[in-house]
């Protein structure tokens, strides 16, 4: 076991955590950790833009994209957190130009900007071009251009390391800490995939980036690394998870792929049609149609099916047409989903239209935060030290529906706040001792599975609870279908108890780290499905078909929800409303 | 024959076929220092990527078979491996496209060295990468908002942004498996993307660099990086226009 200190330690190296890096690497000493080279980080795969009131191209203002974000969210935001983050976007663009970034132009030389679904002018009136976009790869520029400034500044870098624990002074995992006492963190245990050995770094500063969850369902749009490591890691240690019953469900995954295609084909003009050729939005959102919010393009696009007017042999997608599109358009602006619906699917969307159906695309919810990045280990206590940012944080921004756009803006400008505030709190802090034999679990952990000589296998069981998450915790959730969704996924927990690993290595040991992840994915997916199933309403992305209304009155609060023991339990915590008071969500 | 549609699928329905994979395999800890050959028969759909039909294999049949991969849809660049002697992206290669007549070979990329089975060592590759100065370099008085720059300007230099550093090119030159010390293509796409942008000042420093003997010099144009490119980026393209802007200065 090597042991390293570090003022900050930055566990993952996507957007979050490189513009985290940027910020922290030159104020203290700092070393990001990251299961994957920094380049393979999912944020690479983003592709529509990042919004901002550059107001370049129309008019616009950063008070329109926060009531925007607030009313996309339903109204489950934090409106102080939404204000700052529309207020930092333009800046936060502006740097990203400033390192290079390779945005498209407008005829003067600007920053061009697009349409995007729920972004709009005068609270609803009509679509505003807000998005700043490189093509329909602005995450892979983002995602490079952060990497090629941490290169720059020569930030260090522990590739292929797998963050397993997180160290605490204090142990909450009874719960019966009092509230009010002081917990900080005092490091992280990784294990390094290449040779297997157990790293643990002692920091004064510990950010969590570790990205999403997307693999707890079987159709999505995320990496198969995205087994929300940071969130579960989180929750074991006895801090609770926000909101994780909100998850989205991005309309146009490619048909039995779930490959992402931009909305931005959309914002570009692209038209979803269902089996009789009906531009089927214009039933469910007259005004903006196309672009309303993803939560209700994608019920719709399910409803369409559920009714009949799927498209295909067994009518069970809908169409994106693009087919009115100049094709030298598509090319210019959409360059890449076209060619993953020509490379997967084998359809020209020049002439052909592209078969979609919803994919499961983000986690609105995850570790609660403050506006500072800061992580909380209940309705108001920080833990001391311990901060997180992008998609595995919730601070919140996307309260119960993120508008298309708002996780790049979102990496930026809390992965910049979680930077330079884990950077000025090390400055001042002392390291905290690390516990005695701070790998012991790790490792008892790792060579349990490793040393069973016979059990379940990983891939059987991550089938099961991928099964079962998209029957019963998809789009459309009920009361019956959540409740077999949480005993299928206890069950599965029952059996992990029993899972084994055919290699038994040290070496890259890739059947090891499946098996590891797979157990945050059976503990997120309880958290998601014990918090849905005790939500009885329908907002944003959460929708109850036995609960079809929004019930301000009973939820308009969030779910906090604890591991203690073997149960998970649930609190709630108020939404701070500023500005806006809650209305019909109309568009 | 190893691999056979089955029955005429009915209309809508997908065509599983057989199919082997023949993975050059190396596992030191298990099976000493030498690499051999494994045959792994696996049921396939119509629409399957090579990636899937990796992933049956160890999931299914033998949890030790070893490959990066994450986002299974060629924008991550974890998954270069040379399939049928060509280099290229495991999720980005159908099986439906490779021929199945005979065993799809899979080995990991040349030129680097292997770790464990289709793993390599990408250590010596990123560090050719950060050798170019990979990054803007801009002298100027950043202004307050966003510096100007033409469509046409930003056109310049497109088609190398689009490198996802999976070493595909790389690892697919003939000059580059025999001399490990030349810089290879992506480094010089990499550089080529920051010469040929109008707000970067450090163009002469890459140039420079680049002129080194194991520079694009040793570049003998022979197509392979361009072939390999996952992305569809011109390589030989930009290595030329980095050695036209190294003789005429023009950039």
């Amino acid at each position: 076991m090597q042991i390293h200190q570090y003022d900050v330690v930055i566990v993952g190296a996507g957007g979050a955590g490189m513009r985290a890096a940027l910020e922290s690497s030159s104020r203290v000493r700092t070393a990001v950790i990251s299961k994957l080279y920094p380049t393979r980080s999912h944020t690479g795969a983003a592709q529509g833009g990042m919004c901002a009131a550059l107001a370049n191209v129309e008019e616009d203002n950063w008070e329109w994209h926060t009531f925007d974000t607030v009313k996309g969210g339903d109204y489950l935001v934090d409106q102080d957190a939404a204000e700052i983050m529309a207020k930092e976007a333009i800046q936060a663009v502006i740097d990203l130009e400033h390192m290079g970034l390779p945005f498209n132009r407008t005829p003067e030389g600007k920053i061009d900007q697009r349409r995007f679904g729920g972004h709009t002018a005068e609270h609803g009136k009509a679509p505003v071009r807000r998005a700043c976009y490189a093509a329909d790869r602005t995450g892979h520029m983002i995602l490079q251009t952060l990497y090629q400034q941490c290169v720059a500044r020569d930030v260090e870098f522990f590739n292929e390391f797998y963050v397993l624990d997180v160290l605490l002074d204090t142990d909450l995992r009874d719960g019966t800490v009092a509230e009010g006492e002081e917990v900080a963190v005092s490091g992280v245990v990784a294990y390094d995939l290449a040779t297997g050995e157990t790293h643990v770094f002692q920091a004064k500063s510990v950010v969590f980036a570790t990205g999403g969850a997307g693999r707890i369902f079987k159709t999505t749009s995320n990496a198969h690394t995205l087994t929300g490591d940071g969130m579960a890691l989180a929750l074991r240690a006895g801090l609770p998870l926000e909101d994780m019953e909100f998850f989205q469900f991005h309309p146009t995954g490619l048909a039995g792929l779930g490959i992402l295609l931009s909305e931005a084909a959309r914002g570009e003009g692209a038209i979803l049609r269902n089996s009789e050729g009906e531009r089927f939005m214009e039933r469910y959102a007259p005004t903006i149609k196309d672009l309303a919010p993803r939560d209700m393009v994608a019920r719709a696009m399910a409803n369409e099916v559920r009714e009949g007017r799927g498209c295909g042999p067994h009518k069970d997608y809908v169409l994106l047409d693009l087919t009115h599109l100049e094709p030298a358009h598509i090319d210019a602006k959409l360059p890449d989903i076209t060619e993953f619906a020509r490379t997967y699917l084998g359809v020209e969307p020049y002439t052909e239209p592209v078969p979609v159906y919803p994919t499961a695309h983000y986690a609105m919810g995850g570790i609660p935060t403050d506006i500072d990045a800061r992580a909380l280990r209940n309705n108001t206590d920080v833990v001391r030290g311990l901060f997180a940012a992008g998609e595995v944080a919730c601070v919140s921004v996307h309260g119960a529906n993120r508008l298309g756009t708002n996780s790049l803006l979102d990496i930026n400008v809390f992965g910049k706040r979680a930077g330079i505030a884990a950077a000025e709190y090390a400055a001042t802090a002392e390291f905290v001792p690390l516990p005695e034999s701070p790998a012991d679990a790790v490792v008892g952990q790792l060579e349990a599975i490793r040393s069973r000589a016979s059990g379940e296998r990983v891939a059987d069981l991550r089938a099961a609870l991928q099964q079962t998450m998209d029957a019963n915790a998809q789009v459309f959730r009920t009361a019956e279908s959540l409740t077999q969704a949480l005993a299928d996924v206890k069950a599965l927990q029952a059996r992990y108890a029993e899972v084994h690993v055919q290699d038994k290595s040290r070496q890259f040991n890739l059947d090891l780290l499946e098996a590891v992840e797979l157990g945050f994915l059976l503990d997120l997916a309880e958290v998601v499905v014990t918090g849905a199933l005790a939500r009885e309403e329908s907002r944003g992305g959460h929708f109850r078909e036995d609960f079809p209304a929004r019930d301000d009155e009973k939820f308009m609060r969030h779910t906090m929800a604890y591991r203690h023991g073997d149960t998970v339990t649930l609190d709630y915590k108020p939404v701070v409303v500023t500005r806006y008071e809650p209305m019909e969500r109309k568009y | 024959m190893t691999a056979t549609l089955s029955e005429p699928a009915a209309v809508g329905e997908v065509p599983t076929f057989d199919v082997t994979l023949r993975i050059r395999r190396f596992t030191p800890e298990t099976h000493g220092d030498e690499a051999y050959w494994q045959e792994f028969t696996i049921q396939a759909h119509g629409t399957d990527r090579l990636l899937d039909a990796l992933h049956k294999a160890k999931w299914d049949v033998d949890g030790s078979l070893s490959f990066r991969r994450s986002c299974a849809h060629g924008v991550c660049g974890s998954d270069a491996m040379r399939i049928n002697g060509r280099n290229r992206l495991a999720c980005k290669t159908l099986l439906k496209d490779l021929n199945p007549d005979k065993p799809i070979t899979v080995e990991p990329i040349k030129g680097l060295p292997v770790i464990k089975d289709l793993i390599v060592d990408m250590e010596p590759f990123f560090a050719s990468y950060r050798e170019i100065m990979p990054f803007l370099v801009s002298e100027s008085q950043k202004p307050t908002k966003e510096r100007l720059q033409s469509a046409e300007q930003r056109e310049r230099f497109d088609d190398t942004t689009k490198c996802i550093l999976c070493a595909a090119c790389t690892s697919s030159c003939p000059v580059f498996w025999t001399d490990g010390q030349y810089f290879g293509p992506a480094a010089i796409v990499n550089a080529h993307r920051f010469i040929f942008d109008s707000r970067d000042d450090a163009g002469a420093q890459r140039l420079e660099i680049l002129n080194d003997k194991e520079g694009v010099w040793r570049c003998r144009t022979i197509f392979n990086c361009t072939e390999a490119c996952p992305r569809g980026i011109e390589v030989t393209k930009a290595i030329q226009e980095v050695k036209r802007a190294m003789v005429t200065r023009a950039y």
